[in-house]
């Protein structure tokens, strides 16, 4: 469990191979393959509206594959009977896009909720989890707050406690800086790093925001809205100082070519 | 001899302080030492200054270790005994220290938790007064913005009439057709009981005829309308106001009374009387059915008994009356759909509390419209 550095011989956690998502007829991307790795923060890239939250949602379950196989650990998610799937969802957690906290619950019981369903730890144990799962995200003292009596940063780090009420081994997070200032949404990102380093949870994420990408991601794949597939992947820097693809500079470079 | 449990050994370590061993796996599902077995040791030693860990031989940890430790750093806080962390392992270290990084929010006062029966009782009356003025607010803006619509200068969009249109008209026929033949038929069984004592079979057509046209009609389909239209629109405005579709027409300087309440008042208004007539000439056939098919009457009989029975006038009674209920449930409907808070929960409990609004209303001006009509000899 000690925190270890990315590199190329950390097994996969997940790899996804020759995947095609769609929506009834129409193909959202084609031809994904690629491998998210222990310890990783990899990044889902790309312009708005290209597929990457829809990949997100293949990739936990909500959404069936049109073709092309998802492996959480050398198993087949779609291959695996229900209650073997469950089990592995129950291993990850999600941070969706605005918290999805539930609002008729208050942050202690949202966050309480996955831990008694799924534990079997006393009240006082869970209780005591919960707080320092509020204080890990900087809200301790909050347990007794509705989701609707705090802020949209705050409810989103709330959300992050939640998803990581039973220590997932890996951490999705999509969009997680969206509708934050510079200052919250760094401060979550650097939350994800620490988070990343001291538990060793792989974590997956979702965005558009080049501050993020550039500074906590270690590997990534670039879907294309255009060819509707994937034009790139790998450590964002090294994109970022090595592609030669004009759509991934543009990307990278906020439209300016040139390097920084 | 290195077993999975999770174990804990305290020692004095040379210079005086307290060394904490911690062994084996600590992951939920196990069961964790006690934390008394380390301040037990503090009440041993008095002179304990210093707490250090040693915890190479932990294989496995989870949120359980950290629980653990966070509750222990804060008993030695409150001794003031010097916690070193040192020697625990790096991520743990780390995540102690973000646990730590913010202050406890307990500052910040939290209302209305804990207050005395007294307290709550006068909360709730202050809020009820609010509720009332907010009630009349809404209504005051209703009146406005019908005004306006008469005069021309509401802005709204005439589709979305029609659409209102459809959705309380056509597409209630199926449950209004089933409801009112089934009172129709309750009124001629529960009739017939009493009337075939006396031989008056016949008068069971006088009974439902005026039943139907005078009441039951306009009561049944305006309850079905609160139920189904009066509780769709209060969901629909509610979850547009949780969306901030709402402010979104309030800074376009659009008035959502206008725009959204207007044109529901007014779909509804319109359908309820005709859904009404309907309603009485399907009660009408319910009782038919009955005096037809179980007292041996001819349908030539039913058909002369009922037209003379009734005059144009009972079922002026009963459609004036659907037109309120219909003004009352359109009301009810949207005044708890924007006044919903900006949660799910909230737009349930806004679906819920216009259908009951809409139902205690009708109750409340049928009565209040039967002792008019009786005073006028209507």
């Amino acid at each position: 469990m000690e925190g270890c550095t990315a590199s190329d011989r950390s097994p996969a956690r997940i790899k996804v191979a020759d995947l095609t998502l769609a929506y009834g007829e129409q193909i959202i991307q084609r031809d994904l393959s690629f491998s998210i790795r222990q310890g990783e923060i990899f990044i889902i890239m790309g312009g708005s509206g290209c597929g990457k939250t829809t990949l997100l949602k293949h990739l936990i379950g909500l959404l069936r594959p049109n073709r092309g196989k998802i492996f959480y650990d050398d198993r087949s998610f779609w291959d695996t009977p229900d209650a073997e799937r469950d089990e592995i969802i129950r291993r990850t957690g999600i941070l969706y896009q605005s918290g999805a906290l539930w609002s008729s619950l208050t942050l202690a019981e949202n966050v309480a909720l996955p831990l008694a369903e799924y534990t079997n730890l006393t009240r006082d144990a869970i209780d005591e989890i919960v707080s320092m799962k509020l204080a890990l995200v900087g809200l301790a003292g909050f347990e007794d707050y509705y989701p609707s009596e705090i802020s949209g940063g705050m409810q989103k780090r709330a959300g992050l406690a939640r998803a990581m009420a039973l220590d997932p081994e890996i951490l999705f997070f999509d969009e997680p800086s969206a509708g934050l200032d510079p200052v919250s949404a760094k401060r979550l990102d650097d939350l994800i790093v620490e988070l990343k380093e001291s538990l060793g949870t792989t974590i997956v994420v979702v965005t558009h925001e080049l501050a993020s990408i550039l500074t906590i991601g270690t590997d990534s794949v670039f879907l294309d809205n255009e060819s509707k597939t994937m034009i790139a992947g790998g450590h964002p820097r090294k994109l970022l100082n090595e592609s030669k693809d004009p759509r991934i500079r543009t990307f990278l470079t906020r439209g300016g070519g040139s390097l920084d | 001899m290195a077993t999975d449990d999770p174990k804990l050994e305290v020692d004095l370590d040379p210079s005086g302080g307290l060394l904490v061993h911690l062994r084996g796996v600590w992951v939920k599902d196990q069961v964790i030492p006690d934390i008394r077995d380390i301040t037990n040791a503090f009440q041993k030693n008095h002179d304990v200054q210093r707490l250090s860990f040693d915890s190479e031989e932990i294989a496995r940890w989870d949120s359980v270790l950290l629980t653990f430790l966070v509750k222990l750093c804060r008993v030695c806080n409150e001794k003031g005994i010097e916690c070193d962390t040192r020697g625990l392992p790096d991520g743990v270290l780390k995540l102690i220290h973000l646990a730590f990084a913010v202050a406890e929010a307990k500052q910040i006062p939290h209302e209305s938790r804990n207050r005395t029966a007294l307290y709550r009782i006068g909360e709730r009356l202050l809020a009820n007064r609010a509720n009332a003025q907010k009630q009349l607010y809404f209504l005051g803006e209703t009146c406005l913005s019908l005004s306006r619509f008469f005069t021309g200068r509401a802005r709204y969009r005439s589709s979305d009439i029609w659409l209102f249109i459809e959705e309380c008209g056509p597409r209630a026929l199926p449950i209004v057709t089933l409801i009112s033949v089934l009172v129709g038929l309750i009124l001629a069984f529960v009739g017939s009981v009493q009337l075939t004592m006396f031989g008056a079979q016949i008068y069971i057509a006088n009974l439902v005829g005026l039943g139907m046209a005078r009441e039951m009609g306009a009561l049944m389909t305006a309850v079905i309308m609160a139920g189904r239209t009066g509780a769709a629109f209060a969901a629909q405005l509610g979850s547009m106001k949780v969306n901030e579709e709402i402010d979104a027409l309030k800074t376009m300087g659009i008035s959502p009374v206008d725009f959204l309440v207007l044109p529901r008042i007014i779909a509804l208004v319109l359908m309820m009387p005709l859904l009404c007539l309907y309603a009485d000439f399907m009660g009408i056939l319910g009782g038919m059915l009955v005096g037809v098919g179980l007292l041996d009457l001819s349908l030539t009989e039913y058909y002369t008994q009922t037209e003379a029975a009734l005059a144009m006038r009972d079922f002026n009674v009963g459609l004036f009356k659907s037109a309120v209920y219909g003004i009352l449930v359109a009301i009810a409907g949207c005044m708890r759909g924007m006044d919903s808070g900006r949660s799910s929960a909230a737009v349930g409990e806004a679906a819920t509390n216009a259908v009951v609004t809409g139902i205690i209303w009708i109750i409340v001006s049928d009565a209040i419209l039967t002792v008019i009509y009786n005073a006028f000899g209507v």
